[in-house]
């Protein structure tokens, strides 16, 4: 069984996010990027499975410039191959272009499973993975979780409304969306993630995409406040009693 | 069944008197002895943790140790338990300790488990067998060089409200006297930033020429090292060298205990060789010159932090300071200097909390607060930025609001100073 794991980097929202509000341009320059959380279940799930039945997992980036410790850190977690997809990319590249270049990518190098983070934070339109499956004509399901490999089939469950939850089945070659990892993401140490970047090497491939369709962005804004929230100031037992009143005045309370 | 062998020095010298231990070596093991020591075996072929295989079961650690006085728990249990085949790295033994060095004051065959702590952590990280709060710590600190998870863009904001000048030696473009390094929780926890503007209050009254580091300063990661994270302390230890040997500076003071062992200690193995103090220590010659007016007419008492007590042996410094301030009754509790109780912070215990709950009856903190208040004291004295936080939370949850106040050296010298 050959996983690829896709992953990328977003924005770090521990720092501010630096916008141009006049042009609404978002300064890329500016910010600091961390692995997309999603994209650590991902890697997470190919590691059990791994773990399991002795997959051989890959981890892939499009290289967006700061991509080389996000692959190095996936390595020293378990991974047993690293990919970086080389070409016209930069971190404002969008989702379409990046799915055409990984599909080109899987179109040379086959794998049985893809699994992506279900979304990443950045455009929040989690169409990665269905944007790769459906440019391979592969099966594909998103918000996922519980990926087992049962025989020559992948069987997964996905929760639906109401609370009913479905345990579905599908054929390799397949991508898949992941909502959660079975266990939290692993960690590396420093120790591991440096010697691995001494010692192992990321397979650096060109992918350069032909023109895609695209969404243009007319420009980043932060939304306008609407109202103000309440502090309510005083000693604990003060600030409880305003609360119950102001819930019973709403009758968001019973008594 | 491969037998123990007796663990004797050939010959031990102890105050200048030559003992060899021919003479009063067991003849063979006992039964006591006849267990399978492969378990303890991997343990003490980890480099670091060879001592814990010296321990001849004595149990004066176990009466010093501050675990054992809220938990199952002292080095002397860690080695029977690991004798009898128990597995440390899968033990919760292994995250208790807090490094506080109580045991090996005492431990006749020098047992020592601030080597063995790090060192049998450091497996069990790589085993992905440490706790999750500490591993959201460790990943804090290697991205954003603090463990709080805070922006490091921000780590020098507390600097607005000090309201006096606090350079920052990237735009002072100057030599200093003094480099202060801030350390973390004085950068960023909002208690931790009232005792740094006290200290550059006190430091602009004194006419100190000094500077800080600012956004590019890192945790020092003394206390990730402690916990098993070496190669993260290995990589803030060099970020910091680095940053630190591009300014020109005299000294450096620090604020934090902790930080203090790492630049006396760790930073000279990274190429970072320079004069430290702790601020008390910088701060206790230079008294006379601070102007304390204003009294403080109370009973305090000071808590010892481990890594500037027994550790480093300092337990002059923050007395002198307190006893310089007018009305000031210093008060000791039982369990001071050499034999101070830990606050529970120290060697990763700071983000260990729920999971340290789970096999305590009390926080150390708890029972440092406790003591504080049986010996009367309105105001517990303490100069490791860990402390004000734990022992604030500490001090609300046994009930003693409003009886006991926290408050760190430079906030009583700032305040009585008329600073703050
Ligand atoms: C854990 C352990 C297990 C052992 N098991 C075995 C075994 O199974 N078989 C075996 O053959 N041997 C065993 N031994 C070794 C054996 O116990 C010792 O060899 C033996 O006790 C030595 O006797 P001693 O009287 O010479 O010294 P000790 O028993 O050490 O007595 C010395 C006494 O002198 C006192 N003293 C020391 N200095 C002073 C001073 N300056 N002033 C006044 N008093 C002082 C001490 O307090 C102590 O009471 C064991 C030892 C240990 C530690
Ligand atoms: S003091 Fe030392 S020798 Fe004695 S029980 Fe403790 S660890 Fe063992
Ligand atoms: S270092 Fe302190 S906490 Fe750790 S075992 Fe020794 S006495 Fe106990």
């Amino acid at each position: 069984m050959r996983i690829l794991v896709l992953s990328k980097s977003v924005p770090d929202l521990v720092e501010e996010l630096a916008l141009d509000e006049d042009s609404g341009e978002l300064l890329h320059d500016d910010m600091t990027y961390v692995p997309s959380e999603w994209d650590d279940h991902a890697l997470e799930e190919a590691l059990l499975l791994k773990d399991e039945v002795g997959a051989e997992v890959t981890v892939l980036a499009v290289d967006t410039g700061d991509v080389d410790n996000m692959l190095f850190t996936a390595l020293a977690k378990g991974a047993d191959h690293a990919v970086k997809l080389t070409g016209d990319f930069d971190l404002a590249t969008s989702n379409r272009k990046r799915a055409q270049a990984i599909a080109n990518y899987l179109r040379d190098n086959p794998f049985d499973l893809v699994l992506s983070g279900v979304q990443a934070i950045d455009d929040i339109d989690g169409q990665i993975p269905a944007m790769v499956a459906g440019l391979l004509e592969w099966p594909h399901a998103s918000v996922v979780t519980e990926v087992s490999i049962q025989g020559d089939q992948i069987h997964f469950r996905q929760e639906y409304g109401g609370g009913l939850q479905a345990e579905l089945a599908a054929q390799t070659p397949l991508v898949l969306g992941i909502q959660a990892a079975r266990k939290p993401p692993r960690y590396a140490s420093v120790a591991k993630v440096r010697q691995m970047m001494k010692s192992s090497t990321v397979d650096e491939v060109d992918a350069s995409a032909d023109a895609v369709p695209e969404l243009e962005i007319r420009r980043f804004f932060k939304p306008v406040a609407a109202g103000h929230a309440e502090m309510i100031e005083g000693e604990p037992d003060e600030v409880a009693d305003r609360i119950i009143t102001i819930l019973k005045e709403r009758k968001l309370v019973r008594g | 069944m491969q037998k123990a062998k007796p663990i004797e020095l050939e010959l031990a010298v102890v105050n200048g008197i030559e003992l060899p231990g021919h003479w009063n070596r067991m003849f063979e093991p006992r039964v006591i002895s006849e267990y399978d020591l492969s378990v303890l075996d991997q343990v003490t072929s980890i480099e670091g943790a060879e001592s814990l295989g010296y321990c001849y079961q004595c149990g004066k650690c176990t009466a010093v140790c501050p675990v054992d006085t809220v938990g199952d728990y002292s080095p002397r249990k860690v080695f029977r338990r690991t004798q009898l085949g128990a597995s440390l790295v899968d033990s919760p033994d292994l995250w208790l300790c807090t490094t506080c060095r109580n045991c090996l004051r005492v431990c006749p065959k020098e047992v020592n488990m601030i080597e063995i702590m790090p060192a049998v952590r450091e497996q069990a990280v790589l085993e992905g067998k440490a706790p999750e709060e500490l591993l959201t710590a460790f990943e804090n600190t290697a991205r954003y060089g603090n463990p709080l998870g805070e922006p490091p863009r921000k780590r020098a904001d507390w600097v607005k409200s000090a309201e006096v000048p606090v350079p920052v030696m990237s735009q002072h473009k100057a030599p200093v006297d003094v480099l202060w390094f801030v350390e973390c929780y004085p950068s960023y926890h909002p208690r931790g930033k009232d005792a740094s503007v006290a200290l550059a209050r006190l430091f602009n009254a004194l006419g100190v020429e000094f500077g800080i580091l600012g956004t590019e300063e890192k945790c020092s990661g003394d206390s990730q090292r402690m916990a098993g994270e070496k190669g993260l302390f290995e990589m803030l230890a060099e970020h910091n060298v680095k940053m630190l040997s591009k300014y020109q500076f005299n000294q450096i003071v620090v604020t934090d205990p902790h930080a203090f062992n790492a630049f006396l200690h760790e930073y000279p193995k990274y190429g970072g060789q320079w004069p430290v103090q702790h601020y008390t220590q910088f701060l206790a010659p230079l008294i006379d010159q601070i102007n304390l007016t204003r009294p403080i007419s109370k009973k305090v008492t000071f808590h010892d932090p481990c890594y500037l007590g027994r550790h480093n042996g300092e337990y002059e410094a923050p007395r002198n300071l307190l006893k310089a301030i007018p009305g000031l009754d210093l008060v000791e509790m039982g369990h001071c200097r050499e034999t101070a109780y830990c606050c529970g912070g120290g060697g990763g215990g700071m983000w260990l909390d729920s999971f340290v709950r789970d096999y305590t009856s009390q926080r150390l903190s708890e029972k440092r607060v406790r003591e504080a208040v049986e010996y009367g004291a309105d105001i517990l004295a303490v100069t490791c930025p860990y402390e004000v936080s734990r022992f604030e939370d500490a001090v609300k949850s046994t009930g003693n609001t409003g009886k006991l106040e926290v408050r760190d050296i430079a906030e009583l010298l700032a305040y009585s100073a008329e600073l703050i």
